[in-house]
């Protein structure tokens, strides 16, 4: 079987690609069926993207789901012992949005177990490689949670303000943050300052340096600066971004959380990060880190080149079938061809 | 639109002209947008920006979907829907309350769930969520205070700039929910590949309201 790439869709190739580049970094497929209980995600409604889940009652009465999230069932059915486990995925997932319940496709992979320094800074790899197969315009930002959360406690312990101060702080909201910290009587500097730490590496990182008040934050940006360093080392920091205001849902994340853009499409086209906290959630020891890879976009802003003018066969019904296929094959051996009857008069 | 202009879309009405104002005297002027015509699209080659008006209410989404890579929108806005955008600067222009607003002579009767008339059926439900408030909510998109008078609800949730609009129709204040202004907000791509000309520009702005 002998397949012209150019007859593929972008989404199709980045698809091939990927699945190469995970292969070759030793991850193993996973291939789940479309439907899972609906229980799972009962519980961790808000690891979803959206809460709303496509529902169905099955021939015993279960209640099931189409499946809008694959990290979920891959936690599920990972042994607990497990020591460490590398799988990559390409399925469709089903999410709501305002114009109802749709199929997207999505590609990733997780790294489930006893996770060291080394299977993070892979993962972080994998999800700049990633990106760099989709398009050279890329941008990869990175954070570690723990330094927004230890920063953070050092101005508060109030749980309901933390939660507030955290959603300005990933909005970047800089004069939300200092609003809210001035209603409060606390000393919100600080805080504030971290809503526009974002950039090269190079500059960030001195301007974090200068905020750290305590040795969580400390590791914190340790944590963060081996990965940059271990990516830098591959020649891989042109596109990295540190931004250290991007907090993502803290009942999931924990630590590294990381995003990917691609010029020309406004969404995030990579999203993940460490989730130990739902592993723990699900009453599990195990660490875990991965990443979606959303290509739908794609399609839109790489069109594939388009291919030679067909050849055009036209027939009667005088001619004989037999003789029309046989001029057909013949045609189809050197490209593509179209076969259209002539009207007959 | 990817040409190393920055795209911002500005909500029409009188907010908006008094927004264009602060952008043109932050030195982002285009002089061709204030020739009354039907236009939609303006641009300015020699400061690299081009704006469009669109509806106060849509910036939001121009922005998330990154048709416009800054914006200006009411926190109103960005409470009601949470759009996925980063908010960089309070404008401080356009300065009103999200208010819970009632007959004056309004008593609560707890016994009875709350019916509450609003153009914000989000930023309602959080706020009596917060107080376990059992609520109906009934939509409305304008006219709001027209609800309590005719009995259609029991209070409103809505806008209060002077009150005034309030007072004349025998209603009042019961409890303010939060603080509203226009803000800039950026879309998160954007902001990623343009940093330095969209912190610049927040910082411009920032700068002309202080």
């Amino acid at each position: 079987m002998t397949i012209d790439k150019s007859e593929l869709l972008f989404s199709e190739r980045a698809v091939f690609e990927l699945r190469s580049l995970y292969l070759r970094a030793g991850y193993r497929r996973y291939k789940v069926s479309k439907f899972e209980e609906y229980d799972l995600y009962a519980g961790n409604k808000s690891f979803l993207t959206d809460g709303r889940v496509l529902t169905f009652t099955d021939t015993d009465g279960r209640l099931m789901a189409l499946k809008p999230d694959i990290t979920l069932s891959i936690i599920k059915n990972t042994a607990r012992d497990e020591k460490l486990r590398r799988v990559f995925y390409n399925e469709c997932v089903y999410r709501a949005d305002e114009g109802g319940f749709r199929e997207l496709t999505q590609t990733g992979l997780e790294c489930i177990g006893a996770l060291d320094d080394y299977s993070v800074c892979e993962v972080a790899y994998l999800a700049y490689k990633s990106l760099e197969i989709l398009s050279k315009d890329f941008i990869l930002d990175l954070n570690h949670m723990g330094f927004a959360a230890a920063l953070l406690e050092e101005v508060t312990r109030d749980p309901k303000l933390q939660k507030r101060l955290l959603l300005s702080i990933n909005a970047k909201s800089g004069d939300a943050v200092s609003a809210i910290c001035k209603d409060a009587g606390l000393e919100g500097g600080a805080l504030t300052s971290l809503c526009s730490l974002y950039g090269k590496p190079d500059d960030v990182i001195p301007k974090a340096r200068a905020l750290v008040k305590n040795r969580a934050q400390e590791d914190a940006l340790s944590s963060l600066l081996l990965v940059i360093n271990a990516l830098k080392g591959c020649g891989m920091s042109e596109n990295l971004r540190v931004d250290l205001s991007m907090i993502n849902d803290a009942e999931y994340y924990s630590a590294l959380v990381f995003r990917g853009f691609i010029k020309g499409i406004s969404q995030t086209v990579l999203s993940g990060g460490r989730y130990d906290s739902l592993l723990a959630k699900m009453g599990r020891e195990q660490g875990a880190i991965g990443f979606a890879v959303y290509l739908d976009g794609l399609d839109r802003l790489f069109h594939t080149e388009s291919r030679a003018e067909p050849a055009r066969l036209t027939y009667t019904a005088k001619d004989a079938p037999e003789k029309v296929l046989y001029d057909m094959n013949g045609l189809m051996a050197r490209g593509a061809v179209t076969v259209e009857r002539q009207k007959d008069d | 639109m990817t040409d190393g202009f920055i795209n911002v879309a500005l909500p029409k009405g009188r907010l908006g002209d008094r927004v264009y104002g602060i952008f043109e005297r932050a030195g982002y002027g285009c002089p061709e947008i204030q020739i009354k015509n039907r236009r939609l699209i303006f641009e300015s080659g020699q400061n690299r920006v081009r704006y469009f008006w669109v509806k106060p209410s849509d910036v939001a989404i121009y922005v998330e979907k990154g048709a416009a890579d800054v914006g200006v929108a009411g926190k109103d806005i960005l409470l009601e829907y949470r759009p996925d955008v980063y908010e960089l600067c309070d404008l401080k222009e356009g300065r009103c309350r999200m208010a819970v607003a009632a007959r004056a002579d309004y008593q609560d009767d707890s016994s009875v769930s709350l019916r509450v008339a609003t153009k914000f059926p989000n930023i309602a439900k959080r706020h009596f969520a917060k107080k376990s408030r059992e609520i109906e909510i009934i939509k409305l998109n304008g006219s709001i205070e027209l609800a309590p008078l005719l009995g259609l609800s029991d209070v409103i949730v809505d806008i209060v700039e002077t009150g005034a609009t309030l007072k004349e129709n025998g209603l009042a204040v019961v409890e303010d929910i939060v603080d509203i202004s226009a803000r800039f907000i950026s879309n998160k791509a954007s902001f990623g590949f343009m940093q330095d000309k969209i912190l610049q520009m927040s910082a411009q702005i920032r700068e002309v309201c202080r």
